[in-house]
């Protein structure tokens, strides 16, 4: 077994996986926000996280078509792209909750699950119908932009990829903005109150559906923009490649704890490393017997394990059970 | 007495429509909604087994005797049929959600395709196999004991977890044995990976009968058998264990029900109906791959469970035969139709058919029909169209 070279793709591996993590941290909010609130797993999450890249690449063809995508400056085409992701899924989010789970809320847990399942199937196709009508295909690349794609290199064999630190930062700052948002304001106040015990809040004066509509607009706006950057990063999208990563986030959000805003964080960033390295080393260190495909396998084992052994996820955050 | 001769004279009409116009989808769907009729309706009962023995044992393989493809879809009808049965014990009965239910079908599938096929070699090498076609009849007992076993494995360490936990585990378990079979080509070559397990034996037909018939009739009688376990389980001491931990877990346990060992239970026997389907399946398709065994196949199914009204057999049997041919018959019959306008060049409107993109292939819109399924039943009629009996006098009082 060639020991320097897994020392050596050691630092590139854990870049990757930083990337990812903050990716799958950003997903998993929209889980952990709309978990904490409701106590129901948004099953349609993944696509509301897909609708914002498909709005993305929309805008960014379209400015490319009139010839303005290398005419502005690029700081301010991602910036319009993430914002616009942003708000189409955000709204998107609380489209789905106002039609699709707030008649269900005094029903038995499954019902509203189901119906977020079924919401989730609608969506993928809808919007393969959406595109299909429009440009004749539902496989769009994400246009490149040059500046996105260079490379630094920091020692010679590692190098950064512009995408990457675009990744991270977009990344770090919704979660700061989030986390002012929540803690600092007074209407993170009420989500939190509403999370707590949603009678007593509606008695303090909270509107609770506002409040929850306001935390579906939130946590679609988190998915969205981690739909955009999704976009940026792995340039190919499809309607159905929201699914794995929805599933993986929402591991993510288990991990760290349903329901727990920095545990979203903590358990998107371990998921992300645990990811990179396994596809990177495994199949390395079985002799090619096992590839790269079985990280899936292990991030799901990951959750199944969780589930079972710890169900409040590694910060712990107390969730109470009902069947 | 006046449902009497509608219900005889609308399985004839419908019998002698079909045979008269044999490439008509519409007038297909009506004589299965006949048959539907002929279940609801309030004629005799010896009138009703008599009508329905005869739609499906003589006038449906007279059918398929002058377009197989109709033969083709009521064997699937069949397989679906026994898959919603299964996960309605699961699902309706037991109260469980089992996202991943197509992983027993999984396994009903590859016991019989990897023993049944000269892939066997590959593992064990020497030229031992295929297996002789009869072994097929001994797989199909294989596949439900595995398919069992599997799903006691899996249910061992999912006890502790209740509703929509359960739902993620058996979801993310359903996709470890997908991507297992996408990649146990290596080390050893047990799946054939993506690539997929072909020639898979088939068993010698009875009475020289061809293979569309033969599978629909083992289909029908698979069934059959799989209709009266449930409804002998379903009003034995276990089935009302099952229901009573679907309504109050805490409530049963103090009853003295056993929650594990009627949970395991419940896991193993829907379990096992998917396994003797996949054994058939596997036959019936000489070919699979993992392809055939994917999330959306679940939700097929669960859609179908929902549809029919969860904990209801009727329901069950009407929401896969609804919800399959819909699949199989009215999206893609659509397609064929909107295909046939624009190369005879119809507009609307204005508006040419022929420049509707190549990309949209109504046939491919399987998920929006279970999406939309799922939704509507959910949000107006989540009880389903046929519900349960012990549910609707429930709701009675």
């Amino acid at each position: 077994m060639d020991v320097e070279l897994l020392i050596g793709i050691f630092p590139q591996v854990l870049l990757d996986g930083i990337t990812l993590g903050f990716m799958y941290a950003l997903i998993a909010l929209g889980y952990t926000m709309v978990y904490g609130v409701l106590e129901f797993i948004n099953f349609a999450h993944s696509e509301i996280f897909i609708f914002g890249a498909f709005v993305g690449v929309e805008i960014l063809l379209g400015l490319k078509s009139i010839g303005l995508l290398d005419g502005l400056p690029w700081p301010l085409v991602l910036l319009l792209v993430l914002v616009a992701g942003m708000a189409s899924s955000g709204l998107l989010a609380v489209t789905v909750e106002r039609i699709a789970y707030r008649p269900l809320r005094g029903a038995p847990r499954l019902i509203p699950l189901i119906s977020a399942i079924g919401i989730s199937f609608f969506l993928q196709d809808l919007i393969r119908l959406v595109e299909s009508l429009w440009r004749n295909a539902f496989n769009l690349v994400y246009p490149t932009m040059d500046v996105l794609n260079l490379r630094f290199d920091i020692t010679e064999n590692i190098d950064v990829s512009v995408k990457s630190l675009v990744v991270i930062s977009g990344a770090l700052l919704m979660l700061l903005a989030l986390h002012l948002i929540v803690n600092r304001t007074k209407v993170g106040t009420a989500i939190r109150a509403v999370a707590e015990d949603q009678a007593a809040a509606s008695l303090m004066g909270i509107d609770v559906n506002r409040i929850i509509s306001l935390t579906f607009l939130i946590g679609g706006a988190m998915g969205g923009a981690a739909g955009v950057l999704f976009g940026v990063q792995y340039s190919l999208i499809n309607p159905y490649s929201g699914f794995i990563p929805g599933l993986k986030a929402f591991t993510a959000a288990v991990l760290g704890g349903i329901g727990n805003i920095p545990g979203a964080m903590v358990g998107g960033l371990v998921l992300g490393l645990l990811e990179a390295f396994a596809a990177a080393y495994l199949s390395l260190l079985t002799g090619g017997a096992f590839g790269a495909e079985y990280k899936d396998i292990l991030a799901f084992s990951m959750l199944i394990l969780i589930l079972i052994f710890r169900p409040k996820g590694l910060l712990g955050e107390v969730v109470r059970e009902r069947a | 007495m006046i449902w009497s001769l509608i219900a005889v004279a609308l399985v004839g009409l419908s019998a002698v429509a079909v045979a008269t116009f044999p490439r008509s989808v519409l007038i297909f769907l009506l004589f299965q909604g006949s048959l539907l009729f002929v279940y609801k309706a309030r004629i005799p009962e010896r009138l009703r087994w008599a009508l329905m023995a005869i739609s499906l044992l003589v006038l449906m393989p007279t059918i398929g005797y002058f377009n197989s493809y109709y033969l083709e879809v009521a064997t699937q009808v069949g397989i679906f049929v026994a898959l919603a049965l299964g996960l309605n014990i699961v699902v309706g009965l037991a109260g469980l959600l089992d996202l991943g239910y197509v992983a027993f079908f999984a396994v009903g599938a590859y016991s019989w395709a990897i023993l049944g096929s000269p892939h066997a070699n590959v593992i064990f090498g020497g030229d031992m196999f295929p297996l002789a076609g009869w072994w097929f009849y001994i797989f199909l007992f294989v596949g439900l004991a595995t398919a069992a076993t599997t799903g006691i494995l899996l249910g061992l360490p999912v006890l502790r977890l209740h509703g929509d936990y359960l739902a993620i585990v058996t979801l993310g378990f359903g996709e470890v044995i997908r991507v297992l079979a996408n990649n146990l080509d290596k080390p050893i070559n047990l799946t054939n990976g993506p690539k997929g397990i072909t020639p898979i034996m088939r068993p010698p037909t009875p009475f020289g009968l061809p293979y569309g018939e033969y599978f629909y009739f083992l289909a029908l009688l698979i069934v059959v058998a799989v209709v009266i376990v449930n409804r002998r389980l379903e009003d034995s001491h276990i089935g009302r264990a099952w229901e009573a931990i679907r309504e109050d877990e805490l409530a049963a346990r103090a009853m003295g029900v056993s929650l594990v060992r009627m949970k395991l239970m419940a896991f193993a026997c829907g379990a096992s109906f998917a396994g003797v389907m996949g054994v058939l399946f596997s036959a019936k398709q000489v070919f699979i791959n993992p392809e055939s065994f994917t999330f959306l196949e679940s939700i097929g199914v669960l859609a179908m469970v929902i549809l029919g009204g969860m904990g209801s057999i009727p329901g069950a049997i009407v929401g896969a035969t609804v919800v399959t041919v819909l699949n199989l018959q009215v999206l893609k019959g659509f397609s064929l139709w909107l295909n046939e306008l624009k190369n005879a060049g119809v507009t609307i409107f204005g508006y040419s058919l022929a420049d509707l993109p190549t990309q949209f292939e109504p046939a491919k819109y399987e998920r929006m029909v279970f999406g939309i399924i799922l939704v509507l039943m959910m949000i107006f009629r989540p009880q389903g169209i046929f519900p349960a009996r012990r549910r609707q006098r429930e709701l009675a009082h």
